[in-house]
């Protein structure tokens, strides 16, 4: 299930006074099975990047394949499209509008034409997948946690069973336990389920942790596309663009700069640990 | 500045017809002394009840049991409702809830105008607000067209216009990019050191609260840690119970000294870590 983004533009209102070009010349390609990271300062385009991916805003220029397929051309099965690219949006708890949490999750495969039966197995598949245990199948979605609430929002999109699930801000307002509970369920299924991920953060610290791939947006064009520890090499330029490096990647370049022999490029704490430990130890001899 | 006394909170439960099906504790005999030109950060996991604590010290909410004094009024007494509110001011998560002028310098004079200050005095409060958060440049701008942070930063103008005594921040920097979240923090740190105004951040980044004089955790409605943050931040094995979490440097630190290397705890700055490490 492969995405091809050529030559895509992107200009909001265009002939009028507010005419603005939101994206300029994307080419990207996101093989099956990755777990990509989108970073990018407000206003950077990458909402507007990921709203291509199903279909939500069509480019003033270019092509999009999905699995080969131009999603532009005419006849094209644009609800299968939906179908296969789960979106879940910014606080996506907002979202949340049934009775009860099960009918919330059924809410989506019901209307992809699945019977009530079907629907039902499906929400609980996802429900399950999200880790929101059954006592909680029959309340009221409003009287969820913050975390719980946006968990049953994210089984929501799973139970449309989708190949490639998009996920703008997932952990926006939670604590850091919630956090981390959120983004190692979506690392879960992203292994188990055989899904591509691609998430927007505005956590280095999260990013790194987690993807095989960064893209980084600035004024609507890819500013740079590659693994994590090559991306934040690039951490001056970033600053530049409203971003930064993990705070672990600056520690290491300062210990380097100071004379300890470790790599700069460190995005994660268990790495840093195991340098840092082998550079004193090192010293020592 | 701030000071409560046994201050509990409790808030009905209805059902689908409003009929009262229980009662519920979010906040649960707090005492808390805030005083004036400190630096206090609030931590705790999404409904421990540190944003209704918030919601207190303007009299959003007043207190169900116990009393909270704002500089030295009781925030349950109606007649000073008006000094509560002029002496705590407040700036929440979304920009784009509390942003209601069509020009930058109009929306930080609402304040201000509303209180009945004369009009030139307003135009002087306004340049020193914007000022203030750097933000003076865009004062003939259009919030629209602003980023979070400058939107967040003419929200703490908007506040500060209104001359309060102390500033409580919910969350100021959720939504916000990395360079979004410096630029809120360093108006914050000005304001502190130039009008020595009290400040109180509520927030779920744990790097942002190490320069603060005081660190308190909320869980259950309870305080169930106070300190200064080298002092809470060397408990992480307890941070953590309460779904919290400690900046990266601390964590390092704290994995490193596991591991044998000699490195006191509450370790809070990059530059203490790199210094101990390159002796």
């Amino acid at each position: 299930m492969s995405i091809k983004l050529e030559h895509i533009n992107y200009i909001y209102s265009p002939g009028t006074a507010y005419e603005k070009q939101a994206l300029k010349d994307i080419n990207i390609e996101i093989p099956h099975g990755q777990f990509v990271g989108i970073i990018g300062h407000t206003g950077s385009g990458k909402s507007t990047l990921i709203q291509h991916l199903n279909g939500l805003v069509k480019a003033t220029s270019g092509a999009l394949y999905y699995n080969g397929e131009n999603i532009y051309a005419e006849g094209y099965h644009m609800r299968e499209l939906r179908n296969q690219v789960g979106m879940v949006f910014q606080y996506p708890e907002h979202q949340l509008f049934e009775v009860d949490v099960l009918s919330d999750v059924c809410f989506g495969p019901k209307n992809q034409g699945c019977s009530e039966e079907e629907a039902k197995q499906r929400a609980r598949e996802a429900l399950k997948l999200v880790g929101l245990k059954e006592k909680y199948y029959e309340r009221s979605p409003f009287d969820l946690s913050g975390g719980q609430k946006r968990r049953a929002a994210i089984a929501g999109v799973l139970a449309m069973q989708p190949k490639v699930l998009v996920l703008d801000e997932p952990t926006a307002g939670l604590d850091p336990k919630g956090r981390d509970e959120i983004l190692d369920q979506i690392a879960y299924l992203h292994e188990t389920c055989d899904m591509t991920v691609i998430l927007v953060s505005h956590s280095m610290e999260d990013i790194a942790k987690y993807v095989d791939r960064i893209i980084v947006m600035n004024h609507g064009q890819v500013a740079f596309d590659d693994v994590p520890k090559k991306v934040f090499e690039h951490y001056k330029e970033l600053e530049k663009i409203g971003l930064s490096a993990p705070q672990v990647t600056y520690i290491m370049h300062e210990l380097k700069a100071r004379g300890l022999d470790v790599p700069a490029d460190v995005t994660t704490i268990e790495e840093a640990t195991e340098a840092i430990l082998a550079a004193l130890e090192k010293k020592g001899e | 500045m701030i000071k409560t006394d046994k201050l509990v909170f409790e808030y009905e439960k209805q059902d689908d017809d409003g009929n009262v099906i229980g009662v519920s504790r979010a906040i649960d005999e707090v005492d808390l002394d805030i005083k004036p030109g400190q630096f206090v950060a609030i931590l705790g996991h999404n409904g421990s009840g540190k944003s209704t604590l918030a919601k207190h010290m303007n009299a959003i909410l007043v207190p169900t049991e116990g009393t909270m004094w704002v500089d030295g009024k009781d925030t349950r007494r109606e007649e000073n409702l008006w000094d509560v509110r002029q002496s705590a001011g407040m700036v929440f998560q979304n920009p784009d809830n509390q942003i209601i002028g069509c020009v930058v310098e109009e929306d930080v004079g609402f304040g201000p105008e509303n209180l009945g200050v004369p009009t030139e005095e307003i135009w002087r409060r306004v340049e020193e607000s914007l000022r203030a958060v750097g933000m003076i440049e865009y004062r003939e701008h259009s919030p629209n067209k602003l980023s979070g942070g400058q939107k967040q930063r003419v929200a703490i103008a908007g506040v500060m216009a209104m001359r309060p005594k102390c500033i409580v921040l919910d969350e100021p920097t959720a939504m916000l990019d990395p360079v979004g979240r410096k630029e809120v923090l360093r108006s914050v740190e000005e304001l502190r050191k130039r009008e020595h105004i009290t400040v109180i951040l509520i927030t779920h980044y744990m790097e942002e609260v190490v320069d603060a004089d005081k660190v308190i955790v909320m869980d259950h409605g309870h305080v169930v840690m106070q300190g200064t943050p080298r002092e809470v931040f060397s408990r992480v094995d307890e941070l953590k119970k309460y779904r919290l979490d400690v900046p990266q440097v601390t964590l390092l630190a704290d994995e490193l000294r596991k591991s044998g290397v000699d490195i006191p705890k509450g370790i809070l700055k990059k530059e203490e870590l790199v210094n101990l490490l390159c002796q």
